[in-house]
């Protein structure tokens, strides 16, 4: 069969992705507003497809916020990522998956920099024996985490209590995918379909019956930019240019919109409460939102889990305009339900 | 001429990130804060590679080194392979090495993301760490933070998390010998010595400026007035 046009182009970009035994290191911004959706995770990889994924407890942030904050150095960053990497050696482990994106971003740059400046490698074997007396080995494979759930897309969708299609009507709904620019943008053979189309998102959007939305800004940033959100004078970028992009995809009438890295789904839920706020505007239909979802979110709708139990109730934007429309039932008394323990 | 060049030349995110910028400015129109900034990183490009010490200097200490947000599409699309968001990071490091981003509104915030994320990974081992950060810093995070934030360890657990607790799990408790580790890492590859220069910099910043700035947090004069100050004359026309 001939490969034509896009398909082409993403054939050059496929990358490989291991098949079991993950290094399984977290996100500390989907930790703080996206728990559900790593709880999911590994739910989905161990419970459903059997896999094997190990979290040590001693790994830490990569920091990697810090260094694109621009007060961590790359000297200390790349070296606290060497600690993780020696874990991960220590465990007997050799597929390391980040949960976050600045993460992936973050370890595929230092990896880069090895390769191309391999005296700086053996600069940080020695920083990182000195302060910890440790040594580790490089990764075998790195994926992101939702690398791994597009490599079990259909998997997933062979177990799908639910679709992406109205029950109404039948018609696939309409997302809008958005992708972390870390993901790709740095080293685009290093993402399923590189940076111009990354495929990740799109391939399990397609696979569970939803139906992608092609707008302009759609791999416009969702204005994280870092400091540019972490210190309250400069968030003026940060929503302008979610707004840039709530314009663009508005025309198109997006059902939802789908995401995969830690910081996008929380800009993309919040800034729509705040051009609410400021503007009375809305972007979604019948005066709503539209809802935001974490990838691991939508895998856990389509596999029959409890939207509560995904977290979808620490969302600013509401979720169930989709979950109305998917058939998803949910019990509204047990949304603000919470554990308290008594120790 | 040429040291604050050679300076720059050290990071090797600057040797990936230049090559030969045939200033084309591809860079600047995909650029997310060439939209909102008056702001140009061609004319980043253009300024490092004069390797003029002048105006290198007053590059590291201007507002425009601050604007960009780090997505690096520029990287994406440089038909040279060229960053500019990879210079921006070697000034910036440059910028706070030599004490030099004190000079301006946008460089001193670092002191505020010093001693929120910087202290928050010494602290916790994380970024973030975002119990007790409230709305009033983040109006944006709505009425949902302030229900979180009032429940926060019945939210957590209820969502499977190990908050505060032994072994692995979200939020847990990052052993004290792992944190030391940390430390020790920061002691040995230079983490340490550039929050002691941002520390001490901005000590002499807040004295000439006539502002109280505590030894630790936030909540003082001169953090939140490095936090919370917009002069309003950033932006694009």
């Amino acid at each position: 069969m001939k490969l034509e046009g896009k398909k082409a182009i993403w054939k050059d970009y496929q990358k490989e992705i291991a098949d079991d035994k993950y290094f399984y290191v977290r996100s500390c911004v989907r930790q703080n507003f996206f728990p559900g959706s790593e709880t999911a995770f590994l739910k989905i990889l161990r419970d459903e497809l059997k896999k094997d994924v190990y979290e040590h407890p001693c790994h830490t942030t990569c920091t990697g916020i810090g260094y694109h904050g621009d007060v961590v150095p790359f000297d200390t960053a790349m070296t606290v990522v060497a600690r993780q990497f020696a874990l991960m050696t220590e465990s007997g482990y050799e597929n390391l998956v980040p949960s976050c994106i600045t993460s992936f971003g973050l370890y595929t740059e230092i990896l880069e920099t090895w390769h191309h400046f391999p005296e700086t490698e053996n600069k940080i074997r020695e920083y990182l024996k000195k302060a910890t007396g440790r040594e580790f080995k490089i990764p075998k494979n790195l994926a992101h985490a939702s690398d791994v759930i597009f490599k079990f897309r259909k998997e997933i969708a062979a177990k799908a209590k639910h679709k992406l299609i109205n029950k109404n009507t039948g018609e696939s709904l309409k997302v809008v995918e958005h992708i972390g620019c870390h993901y790709s943008k740095m080293f685009p053979s290093k993402g399923v379909g590189g940076a111009e189309y990354p495929y990740v998102l799109t391939g399990m959007i397609e696979e569970w019956g939803g139906e992608i939305i092609d707008y302009p800004e759609r791999r416009h940033c969702c204005g994280f930019g870092f400091r540019q959100y972490l210190v309250q004078a400069n968030r003026g970028y940060s929503i302008a240019c979610s707004k840039k992009k709530f314009d663009s995809m508005e025309p198109y009438k997006p059902d939802m919109i789908i995401t995969n890295c830690p910081g996008c789904p929380m800009f993309l839920d919040r800034w729509q409460y705040t051009i609410k706020e400021m503007e009375g505007k809305t972007y979604g239909q019948n005066g709503e939102g539209i809802p935001v979802f974490t990838y691991e979110e939508v895998a856990g709708l389509v596999l029959g889990y409890d939207p509560w139990d995904l977290g979808l109730q620490m969302h600013q934007t509401d979720c169930e305009p989709v979950l109305d429309k998917m058939g998803v039932g949910y019990d509204k008394s047990k949304k603000r339900e919470l554990i308290i323990n008594n120790e | 001429m040429g040291k604050l060049y050679d300076k720059l030349v050290e990071d090797v995110r600057f040797v990936e990130g230049i090559k030969a910028c045939f200033n084309c400015g591809t860079c600047t129109a995909i650029c997310a804060a060439s939209e909102f900034y008056n702001y140009d990183p061609r004319n980043i490009a253009d300024i490092v590679q004069t390797k003029d010490d002048e105006k290198i200097e007053k590059l590291l200490k201007s507002d425009t080194i601050w604007y960009c947000g780090e997505c690096m599409s520029c990287k994406t699309r440089c038909p040279r392979g060229n960053a500019p968001g990879l210079i921006i990071m070697a000034l910036r490091a440059l910028s706070q090495e030599l004490g030099y981003f004190i000079e301006s509104e946008k460089g001193r915030q670092q002191l505020a993301v010093k001693r929120t994320v910087g202290d928050w990974i010494l602290k916790y081992g994380y970024c973030l760490y975002l119990e007790g950060i409230g709305t009033s810093l983040h109006p944006e995070q709505g009425p949902v933070w302030d229900w979180i934030q009032d429940n926060w360890s019945g939210v957590f657990n209820r969502l499977g998390a190990n908050y505060k607790g032994d072994g692995p799990g979200i939020l847990r408790k990052i052993p004290e010998e792992s944190l030391e580790e940390i430390r020790k890492i920061f002691e040995v590859t230079g983490g340490k010595k550039r929050f002691d220069k941002i520390e001490e910099m901005s000590k002499i910043k807040a004295k000439e400026m006539n502002l109280d700035l505590k030894e630790s947090g936030i909540d003082n004069d001169y953090c939140m007035h490095v936090y919370k100050t917009n002069n309003g004359k950033h932006n694009r026309e």
